[in-house]
């Protein structure tokens, strides 16, 4: 019953944090190259185009739900499997979730490394 | 990929990697924290450990939000979690940790998806290419101001105070 706990808190991480991370990137996208937009227009109008960006502020909420759910699997669980396997699955979430929803073209060779980096995210916990 | 660039990446990793680590030793001097005392989150942020570790994850954000304006996620993503290889040789060489065969691997493999990455194109799709070449309508509006107003034509009349 504990094991279906933490893992459907690690589940509830692995979620909001994709969820999170496709819509920042997607709120990034739309506000362009930072850099440049500094040098054209300034400091003040980069910030208030991120934080105005509904994509932004709604990643920027699963990201905090993200937090908060790791708080609480992390009463529940142990530190050495829920933040390595939230860490790992998340990885392959994201390469799934920027495929389908960012149409990025997730290529053999970023799949090789998304895997890779989860396999090696699981195994320092070990 | 420009130096700059590769700098904002460093600084993602950089930032992920000492505040994560900052925040943890923090944490374990303030002792746990449970949903029935709270109040005691409030405590910690108090600890320097605690509130220097929360100064640098907000730079991580910043430089991550930085990375993501133009680069896929696919490839911020693996390109950064060489801090957790930092973290590792942080506690082998600094703190003089033992670190497990396994742990070792562990580093191997994260090393060798970094570099997988990194070899390909940052960016590859058609919006985020736009994106990364030319301003959003909003901004290009901002910047018509701001030029409107450098030649003394202030489309706004006169708000500038």
């Amino acid at each position: 019953m504990r094991a279906l706990y933490t893992w459907s808190a690690i589940f509830a991480i692995v979620l909001t944090s994709v969820v999170g991370d496709i819509l920042l990137s997607r709120a990034m996208k739309e506000v362009g190259d930072v850099g440049q937009l500094w040098k054209r227009c300034g400091f003040l109008p980069v910030v208030k185009n991120t934080l105005c960006n509904v994509n932004f502020l709604l990643g920027l909420m699963a990201t905090a739900l993200a937090f908060f759910s790791m708080l609480f699997a992390l009463s529940w669980g142990e530190v050495s499997l829920v933040a390595p396997a939230a860490a790992s699955l998340t990885f392959i979430g994201n390469a799934v979730a920027a495929k389908i929803f960012l149409h990025e073209k997730v290529d053999r060779r970023r799949w090789i490394a998304a895997s890779l980096v989860a396999a090696g995210v699981a195994l320092l916990a070990g | 990929m420009t130096f700059r660039k590769y700098l904002v990446l460093g600084g993602v990793t950089a930032f992920a990697a000492s505040g994560d680590s900052m925040l943890s030793h923090g944490m374990q001097q303030t002792g746990a924290i449970s949903l029935h005392h709270l109040p005691r989150v409030i405590l910690a942020l108090q600890n320097p450990w605690v509130a220097i570790g929360i100064l640098l994850l907000l730079g991580f954000f910043t430089s991550y939000m930085v990375a993501l304006s133009w680069a896929d996620l696919t490839y911020v993503m693996p390109a950064t979690s060489a801090g957790y290889v930092l973290l590792a040789l942080i506690a082998r060489f600094v703190l003089h940790e033992h670190v497990s065969v396994l742990r070792w691997l562990g580093i191997a493999l994260i090393t060798g998806g970094v570099g997988f990455v990194a070899g390909g194109p940052e960016i590859t799709t058609d919006s985020g290419m736009e994106a990364a070449a030319e301003p959003t309508r909003a901004l290009a509006r901002e910047e018509m101001l701001a030029t409107a107003k450098s030649t003394g034509h202030d489309a706004r009349g006169g708000v500038e105070s």
